[in-house]
């Protein structure tokens, strides 16, 4: 190719990139605003069964706080909260944390609590724990996790929350106990958290997103 | 090869040279959503679309393009193009977005498209390259959708299951015919025996009308 074909090639190539990226960025203008407000629907419907039965005000997913590592909650993972109002006055709050001590990889929970520190609702959010086993910590697969519904610390003391082959409340899942253990731990420890902080948590500003 | 009329071409992309039952291109997506017959359609539309749309700007452009840089160019157009449905998808389809996953951004890997770019729209004018790009993308999305049909009915006992996706509202489980079905045809090797049993088909019908024809 001569220097002058490889020029003309050149610009050929940019003005076919130009129109693309243009095409790209305008197909994104218009889409941005409902994205977004899709992502954030799904987010507040991921949200919504721990929360169950509560009254609230306004949206979850605004009033999110990010608590990086360390901290006193499980996991050594950054942390989310979501607090819900009810005529600015903190009703409940949305622990998004983790535990480290299951079977395989980490398991994602979804802990609510109730301003006086009783649970509202816990969900599994991810896990990789062994299918038929494990995972029936699944609220879509057992019942087991709505066992948590209406307690909190002193129902029992902390010392009862364990599976009951440990000498705790809490029932295990056949053939899986390590599973359970990280669960219950996760939720005692959270709520340990919330006791202690709970002021804090709802006077704390909501995190801004980084972008 | 000649442009011919419109619906020559659509009998192509339809049944002659089916992208998916004779050329035998874009088995991946093929064989990886068609767990449903929504899931078939949504992913079947979605290629039509970019199929459509890349004949008509490599057609469109097809001057001006040197031979050495054709392929990066078909790319850009093609990613594009993609990147555009998967955005459109997000803001209007977002739970079959969800569904599809992955393989809506691996369209711009289906192997179909960069092939009529190729084969058909960088030598032919733009009105038979757009109606070669809805040819060959309606006979893969046909052929999605069968195999998907085929496989939520035999695998799930049920059709229709997630038609909540498209046009919104509660979710709908499908019209179901029995609790449970054969759970093989829901695995991956459920699609290539669904596949086969399309070319087998395909083919047995091809057979005999030419034997009648004689």
């Amino acid at each position: 190719m001569s220097q002058q074909s490889v020029i003309k090639t050149g610009a050929t190539l940019a003005v076919i990139a130009a129109i693309c990226t243009t095409l790209v960025a305008a197909t994104y203008q218009v889409t941005r605003e409902r994205i977004v407000a899709n992502e954030k629907a799904l987010l507040e419907q991921a949200l919504q069964p721990a929360l169950a039965g509560v009254f609230y005000e306004g949206g979850v997913s605004e009033s999110r706080l990010v608590v990086l590592p360390p901290h006193g909650l499980p996991g050594n993972d950054t942390a989310l909260i979501y607090r819900v109002y009810a005529q600015d006055k903190p009703v409940a709050a949305l622990f998004a944390v983790t535990a480290r001590d299951g079977f395989s990889g980490v398991i994602r929970i979804l802990v609510g609590v109730e301003f006086d520190g009783t649970i509202t609702g816990v969900r599994i959010l991810q896990h990789r724990e062994t299918p038929g086993l494990g995972d029936k910590i699944e609220s879509a697969r057992s019942d087991w996790i709505f066992q948590f519904d209406g307690r909190s610390i002193g129902d029992p003391e902390v010392t009862g929350w364990a599976i009951r082959n440990d000498g705790g409340e809490f029932d295990q899942l056949t053939g899986a106990s390590v599973t359970p253990r990280a669960v219950i731990g996760a939720v005692r420890d959270t709520l340990l958290y919330f006791n202690e902080h709970r002021d804090e948590i709802f006077a704390a500003e909501a995190t801004e997103d980084s972008k | 090869m000649t442009s011919g009329g419109f619906f020559e071409r659509l009998q192509m992309g339809l049944w002659e040279d089916n992208p998916g039952l004779v050329q035998l291109l874009g088995l991946c997506p093929l064989l990886a959503v068609t767990t449903t017959l929504v899931n078939g359609l949504g992913l079947g539309v979605a290629t039509l679309v970019v199929l459509a749309c890349s004949n008509a700007l490599v057609s469109a452009t097809r001057r001006w393009i040197r031979q050495e840089i054709r392929i990066p160019i078909y790319v850009l157009i093609i990613a594009s193009l993609v990147t555009c449905i998967e955005l459109i998808f997000k803001a209007w389809f977002p739970a079959l977005d969800r569904s599809l996953g992955i393989f809506i951004p691996l369209i711009v890997t289906n192997c179909a498209i960069v092939a009529r770019a190729e084969i058909f729209a960088s030598r032919n004018p733009v009105g038979a390259s757009i109606a070669d790009g809805i040819g060959m993308g309606l006979g893969f999305a046909l052929l999605l959708m069968a195999i998907g049909a085929f496989r939520e009915l035999v695998g799930q006992a049920s059709i229709l299951s997630g038609f909540d996706m498209l046009i919104g509202g509660e979710p709908f489980a499908g019209f179901s015919f029995a609790d449970s079905g054969l759970l093989l045809a829901i695995l991956p090797p459920g699609a290539f025996f669904a596949l086969a049993l399309a070319v087998a088909l395909k083919n047995s019908l091809d057979h005999r009308r030419r034997r009648e024809r004689r």
